[in-house]
């Protein structure tokens, strides 16, 4: 038996909830006795392969393939299911983000095991093998048993953070053949997003509303994720009349995040904005109107004009900044 | 081109959740029901207006119980043509998915839509465990869907942006924001609505192979503390020493 992690890299290195998902199924091992063991691009180097070995594997499986550079949900399906039985796994685990909403479903179906799609912690097996996860856009938990023998957990980003050791893993090239037709897309164009950090893996994100009045204020709330080293978001009008662009757009009908910190500025908290971003550690509003719904979902608030506070904020988070270096 | 669109039943956004009967059960009785958003104005009317260029069908299909027809019937309103309604409680996901695509496999469509998730349980998997159960092609998190002769041309989300790419019929695809702009029935459509085929299937034999075993609502958040615009300074401290978020 074996717990199988899919990991996924990006420019030769394992990306953050890779690593976060490597060190939650390494403690499921623990809770199972069993072995930890990841499923990696064999196109990426010996040191990084063997890293996951800091945050639990104690091996890399890999498998190499030209079209696997791309997402293709058929042909990721088909390895991570062939690479499940080579190694036994019981459970499967895939970071809950883009990538793995497109696979892990798939998975599942083709091994006919249980799927908690988004899990928040570990499964309490005192009673089955039950985890939490988030419902109704953030404003309920349920607990899912899964029932299945096999089971595939995607794991939502941001819900464990990764401790390394100095640990190393084995790596051992695995042998499994993609026949061709189980490549099912061809990529036109790739389009990378401006922002330097991904939304969904940010741990702090600076968000502006309608209350910015125009696109060209926006200088201000660059200057401060570029200073905290923050993503930028916004509300759902200022994307929709495109002062910032869609995939800024965190809410109900757009992205949805749970970084440590997110920064409102300017947005009012319609429950369809908090559904996006109510599951953050840390929220801070910043608005003129005291009334505004938000500071009912916050932690720290300013009532102020963002024109005036966030220059004099930038100011004293550089001044944090420069003392704490 | 002969589509059919999943669509699920789900609480207005604005719902209050509650639980009862120890944490168990949803209080669904004082709930308004609507068709999950991202089923109805990105899967169903892009269907609409696919079917508007190219000809065919667009069958909208539902796994649920009896009341689920409103939700079926404001979809003939909108514009599809026809309605499946498999009988039976929609217990999990696999189960739902298993008699969609129980029901699709010999039918013939193209395009299997569906919404990028359901905005009670968040799931995002309905699609790819169709595709998966049927053995075709699937994209997630489109973002733009194009047909041409047994080709589609969607662009989709990805890690870290965006992608474009081709794939051949017949397939899923999970739809999102940027699909297609939202429709609002007419009265001709309402009227018409009425009398549009609607057919109830009984469920095939199948099995759930996950369970909800409790609810639990957020802590409250304890209140906000409110600082001076004055005192910037403060927040920061505050961010460092006691949130420890920076
Ligand atoms: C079905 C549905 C889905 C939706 N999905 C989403 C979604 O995914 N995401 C989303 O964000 N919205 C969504 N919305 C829209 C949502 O209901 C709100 O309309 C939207 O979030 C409001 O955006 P806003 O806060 O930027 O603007 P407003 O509501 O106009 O708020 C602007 C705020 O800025 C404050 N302000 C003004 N001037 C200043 C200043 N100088 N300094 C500081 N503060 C100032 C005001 O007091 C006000 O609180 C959805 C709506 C519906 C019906
Ligand atoms: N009971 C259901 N009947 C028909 N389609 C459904 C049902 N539940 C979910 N779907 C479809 O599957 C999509 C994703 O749902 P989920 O995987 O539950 O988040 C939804 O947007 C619908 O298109």
């Amino acid at each position: 038996m074996s717990v199988l992690i899919f990991a996924e890299s990006n420019n030769g290195k394992f990306k953050k909830s890779t690593l976060e998902a490597v060190y939650y199924g390494s403690k499921i091992a623990a809770q199972l006795n069993t072995e930890c063991i990841t499923l990696a691009d064999g196109s990426l180097d010996a040191a990084e392969l063997s890293s996951l070995g800091k945050f639990g594997a104690a091996k890399v499986v890999t498998v190499k393939h030209d079209n696997l550079q791309h997402l293709d949900a058929k042909a990721y399906t088909y390895v991570i299911a062939e690479t499940s039985k080579k190694v036994n796994a019981s459970v499967i685990v895939l970071s809950y983000n883009v990538t793995g909403k497109a696979v892990a479903a798939n998975v599942a179906a083709k091994l006919k095991a249980g799927l908690v799609a988004g899990a928040i912690s570990l499964p309490d097996t005192t009673n089955g093998f039950v985890i939490k996860k988030s419902v109704f856009s953030g404003k309920a938990f349920a607990y899912f048993n899964i029932k299945t023998a096999t089971k595939v957990i995607g794991l939502t980003p941001n819900s464990f953070q990764a401790i390394a050791t100095d640990a190393t893993a084995i790596v051992e090239a695995l042998d499994v053949n993609v026949p061709a037709d189980q490549f099912s897309v061809i990529v036109k164009e790739t389009i990378k997003s401006s922002g330097t950090i991904s939304l969904t893996e940010a741990e702090l994100v600076v968000s502006a509303g309608r209350g910015l009045k125009g696109p060209e204020n926006w200088g201000m709330i660059e200057e401060m994720a570029t200073i905290l080293g923050a993503a930028t978001a916004c509300s759902r009008p200022v994307a929709d009349i495109h002062w910032r662009p869609h995939g800024e757009h965190v809410g109900q009908t757009g992205i949805t995040i749970r970084p440590n910190l997110y920064i409102a500025i300017g947005i009012s908290g319609a429950i369809q904005h908090l559904a996006g971003v109510n599951q953050s550690k840390t929220i801070v509003v910043i608005n003129t109107d005291k009334e505004a719904p938000f500071f009912k979902a916050a932690d720290y608030g300013i009532v102020g004009d963002a024109f005036e506070v966030v220059p004099k904020l930038n100011e004293a988070l550089k001044k944090y900044k420069a003392a704490s270096h | 081109m002969k589509i059919l669109v999943c669509i699920s039943k789900a609480p207005d956004t604005t719902t209050k959740i509650g639980f009862t009967n120890n944490n168990t059960e949803f209080i669904g009785d004082k709930v308004t029901w609507i068709i999950n958003p991202y089923d109805e104005w990105y899967a169903l009317v892009r269907a609409l207006e696919l079917k508007e260029t190219l000809g065919g069908s667009v069958t909208v299909i539902n796994v649920g119980l009896v009341d689920n027809e409103a939700i079926l019937r404001k979809a003939f309103a909108i514009g599809a043509d026809d309605g499946v309604r498999i009988d039976a409680n929609p217990t999990d996901a696999y189960f739902v998915a298993n008699q969609i695509a129980e029901y699709a496999k010999d039918k013939g469509f193209d395009l299997i839509l569906t919404g990028k998730e359901t905005i009670d349980y968040n799931g995002s998997q309905i699609g790819g465990m169709i595709a998966a159960l049927n053995d075709v092609n699937y994209v997630s998190l489109a973002t733009k869907l194009d047909v041409a002769g047994t080709e589609a041309t969607v662009e989709c989300e990805m890690e870290g942006g965006s992608e474009i790419v081709t794939l051949q019929l017949p397939a899923v695809i999970s739809c999102q924001k940027g699909m297609a702009e939202a429709r609002i029935p007419n009265m001709k459509g309402i009227m018409a609505a009425r009398t549009k085929p609607l057919q109830v299937i009984v469920a095939a034999a199948s099995e759930s192979l996950t369970e909800i075993v409790k609810y639990e609502l957020p802590a409250e958040k304890t209140g906000c503390k409110m600082i001076s615009p004055d005192n910037v300074d403060e927040l920061v401290r505050l961010l460092h020493e006691e949130a420890k978020v920076i």
